[in-house]
């Protein structure tokens, strides 16, 4: 993936905080190597302030994902998609 | 090669998730729903090319993608490449964080569940304009991985990567607008720690 990722050092500092937040996103996607993944790890380890925003943004990724994903069906809408199942296509394709 | 009467066996569980996909693509429930049907007609239709064993989630996601840019992006007349205001990393973070610090004795998942109602989370992410909007909802919302995306939008990996970034940050900005609004957050920002975050 992002071939500009860089391993942390060990010292906490903030050019090792730069690099770590500069991978939040694809740390968070888990689009990561194994390796890289590691090194974040190791600096969250003795980072509070980076894990703390890391922990804000993953938390923020769950509740994206479930406010955006609860919307309730239209009740008709299962039996529509049904009705398509089986018909002789062969017509003038529309639906419904 | 995979048979029509199994499409209808396996297919119909995604479809609470391919409507609020195309809800949030196409922001009105009758242009959604035409949507996720005219998807389920397509995958029946060309079900012979899907191959066994593979991800039928992403292609039927695959299929409702190209068909809301094909059909319904054209209908809605909005500018193609809508570029951004610029807002800075971790703003929200900055922001809301020190709220969440606030309210002792819950999660932290818990309170932001409860800091960002449902309908102004659906708005940030509605708001985006489509470039932005398609990579987010599909990371985001449905979990699909990079790769995955690249090919639905076809678009190189790295495209997606930096309007993921710029798109969720966007977001970011409305969810603080929405909170500012309801005088969740105090007008005047939290000042930037000195050693923490401001050169990112």
């Amino acid at each position: 993936m992002s071939d500009d990722a860089t391993t942390t050092t060990g010292e906490t500092g903030v050019s090792d905080c730069t690099q770590t937040l500069r991978e939040l996103d694809v740390f968070l996607d888990g689009e990561l190597s194994n390796h890289q993944q590691a090194a974040i790890r190791h600096h969250l380890d003795g980072c509070m302030d980076c894990l703390g925003a890391f922990d804000f943004h993953a938390e923020l990724k769950i509740v994206v994902a479930q406010k955006c994903n609860n919307d309730e069906m239209p009740p008709g809408l299962l039996g529509k998609i049904e009705k398509c199942f089986g018909t002789d296509f062969s017509g003038d394709g529309q639906i419904g | 090669m995979a048979d029509q009467a199994m499409f209808a066996d396996d297919a119909m569980q995604y479809a609470p998730q391919l409507y609020s996909g195309a809800l949030r693509m196409t922001r009105n429930r009758s242009d959604a729903e035409d949507l996720v049907q005219e998807t389920y007609l397509k995958g029946y239709r060309s079900f012979h090319t899907f191959t066994e064993g593979t991800n039928l989630r992403a292609w039927l996601f695959r299929i409702m993608t190209n068909t809301y840019i094909n059909s319904y992006r054209a209908k809605q007349r909005r500018p193609d490449e809508t570029e951004l205001g610029e807002f800075e990393d971790l703003y929200l973070y900055k922001n809301l964080g020190a709220l969440q610090d606030a309210s002792v004795g819950r999660s932290a998942e818990e309170s932001l569940m409860e800091l960002l109602p449902d309908d102004e989370v659906k708005q940030a992410l509605e708001d985006l304009p489509d470039n932005f909007r398609l990579p987010v909802i599909l990371a985001d919302v449905e979990g699909f991985a990079y790769k995955e995306i690249a090919e639905m939008l076809d678009i190189p990996i790295g495209t997606v990567m930096s309007r993921l970034h710029r798109g969720r940050k966007a977001m970011q900005k409305a969810l603080y607008d929405f909170a500012l609004e309801r005088g969740l957050v105090a007008a005047q920002p939290a000042a930037a720690d000195s050693t923490f975050g401001q050169d990112s």
